[in-house]
């Protein structure tokens, strides 16, 4: 469970993030949504101690993020940023392995390698697994990144707009890894997301902000109304039920 | 389904036997007759051009070229920047100012007095370089080591106005220029812990890679990001200034022999730094029999063999990267 409780944040006088109080369940995937500016992002790079708060608090199962140990934190939570431009010339392998280090401090133990291959299989990685992530594509590094997050083994995942550089086959793909992710392994998974029909078909809740405020959170279902995404979005969504899922379609 | 690529185990192998065969030839070249044979039955003139000049600079040698070698790795993994070794973020630079305010201060023998100022001086100029990478906005990657060439030449050039003052000018070019000749017994033994240095920034190891990666996968990992970095760059600068102290700057050894083995094996520091450790004191090795030989009986500084050999190597590696990026 995460506690989020009235967080500020400004950024040179711009308040990013306004007093947002919100308590993320444990299990499931919680989508964050909003236009370009909302505060998605700041919220998630705050819940997960990247960026320290102005005010209030963030709590993971209890512990404050801004005063746990890092080590002990990177137990529980894993966070990955969107942009994740590394000069490091790893192979595949050697990154996802590097998801252990909270627990093996770079000495893999038999478990951390089994793991390791785990991951590796998880996100179909296995036939790049000792290549150099200079050598992937956008796509297959991204995967590569969420493989080193899943390898930690954290019961939390935040990833800051996962689908970035994915074309629609490993979009739907990455997904269905996060969806499995949640189900299977019991994470709670975390999201920013830019599009708002992947919010609705592969989230259980969504969080809905508008400029550095919480506009309204719950089951998708609830949210995925004409009226809360106007007023989130500031343009017109028609909401159409497609196959036993709300579609929303902005371009009328 | 692991298959090793790039480097292999053979190859560190061959590397070891070439080192322990360029070792060899070092122990027996010089203008002193020593040779294999000679050992055993060795006169007392032989036995103590052994172990007070031979054995010595080897050591020295193998010492100073894997620790600047490993310094480079570091650095150039914590800045994230290929360009930036000791020799291109100013480092040097601050180390020969500091041995020319240590001899004011202390008159030129204390080797001991020379040492702290120029650890100290060190210290203090990369972190002014790191501070000044903090707060300017730079896009292009040669831009940073551009600066630090920058600051160095600013640093430099005090460095020789003093010199200047004080009738120093032609000691800072015998101190400055890499040099193994002045090496005997109880004139190098500094040199040691260049080697507690290397075997700390082994430890540290995985930390390094894993704040090279950036500051938010060091936080998502628990490995406190700003300490990590401080820590590998005083390791850096405190080898830095030992060895300059010790025997002199070796031109691109800490910025051409990372390049060339991060080429080859990736960035992975755990699995790098070893090599890289082996293959830094293996050029230095080869640049000093090569100074010793060319133009027997006399000696040419390494620091200039390491120039030209390095400089080569350097563009090389230049032209190698402009053509993978095309």
């Amino acid at each position: 469970m995460i506690e989020i409780e009235s967080v500020s944040k400004s950024y040179g006088g711009v308040r990013v993030l306004d007093d947002v109080s919100l308590t993320i369940p444990t299990g499931g995937i919680t989508s964050l949504i909003g236009a370009n500016g909302a505060g998605k992002s700041t919220l998630l790079s705050v819940a997960s101690r990247l960026l320290p708060a102005d005010g209030g608090r963030v709590r993971v199962d209890g512990m404050d993020v801004a005063t746990t140990p890092g080590p002990v934190l990177a137990r529980r939570l894993a966070v990955l940023r969107q942009e994740n431009a590394m000069s490091v010339r790893l192979t595949v392998r050697e990154l996802v392995a590097f998801g252990r280090f909270p627990h093996s401090g770079g000495r893999l133990t038999a478990e951390d390698h089994r793991l390791v291959d785990e991951a590796l299989a998880w996100f179909e990685l296995g036939p790049l697994a000792d290549r150099h992530l200079d050598q992937l594509s956008g796509g297959q590094r991204q995967r590569a990144y969420v493989a080193m997050v899943m390898c930690q083994g954290t019961d939390h995942v935040l990833l800051d707009e996962p689908l970035n550089n994915l074309d629609m086959r490993h979009a739907v793909q990455m997904m269905r890894m996060l969806r499995g992710m949640a189900d299977e392994l019991g994470r709670t998974v975390v999201l920013v997301v830019h599009d708002v029909n992947v919010a609705s078909c592969y989230s259980d809740r969504i969080v809905a902000m508008r400029e550095g405020q919480l506009v309204a959170e719950g089951p998708t279902p609830e949210l995925m109304t004409p009226e809360l995404l106007r007023k989130v979005f500031d343009v017109e969504v028609e909401v159409h039920e497609l196959a036993g899922r709300r579609i929303g379609v902005p371009w009328s | 389904m692991r298959r090793r690529r790039g480097v292999q185990r053979w190859h560190v192998a061959v590397a070891l036997g070439a080192l322990a065969l360029a070792a060899v030839a070092s122990l027996f070249t010089g203008v002193s007759d020593l040779t294999p044979t000679d050992l055993l039955d060795p006169d007392e003139a032989q036995t103590r051009v052994l172990w007070t000049s031979r054995v010595p600079r080897l050591l020295a040698i193998l010492l100073a070229g894997s620790a600047m070698a490993v310094a480079g790795l570091v650095m150039m993994h914590l800045t994230r920047n290929r360009f930036v070794s000791p020799q291109t973020a100013g480092t040097t630079e601050w180390v020969g100012l500091g041995i020319v305010v240590a001899t004011l201060s202390f008159g030129g023998t204390s080797v001991f007095g020379k040492m702290t100022i120029g650890v100290a001086f060190a210290l203090v100029g990369t972190a002014l370089f790191v501070w000044l990478l903090q707060r300017l906005v730079l896009t292009d990657v040669v831009v940073v080591p551009l600066v630090g060439i920058l600051l160095g030449g600013v640093v430099s050039a005090v460095t020789t106005f003093l010199a200047y003052r004080f009738d120093l000018l032609q000691s800072v070019d015998v101190w400055m220029n890499g040099d193994f000749s002045g090496v005997l017994a109880g004139r190098y033994e500094l040199l040691w812990l260049v080697l507690a240095a290397t075997v700390v920034a082994y430890l540290w190891a995985d930390r390094f890679s894993v704040a090279g990666m950036g500051e938010s996968f060091a936080i998502n990992l628990g490995v406190p990001y700003t300490r990590v970095v401080m820590v590998g760059l005083a390791i850096s600068s405190v080898v830095t200034a030992i060895v300059v102290v010790s025997v002199g700057s070796i031109p691109f050894l800490g910025l051409v022999v990372p390049n060339l083995v991060t080429l080859a094996m990736g960035d992975n520091l755990r699995r790098v730094l070893p090599v890289t450790a082996l293959t830094g004191a293996a050029f230095v090795l080869v640049c000093d029999v090569l100074a010793r030989t060319i133009r027997y009986p006399y000696e040419v500084p390494v620091g200039m063999i390491g120039g030209v050999v390095g400089g080569v190597l350097f563009i090389w590696l230049l032209l190698r990267a402009r053509d993978r990026a095309v």
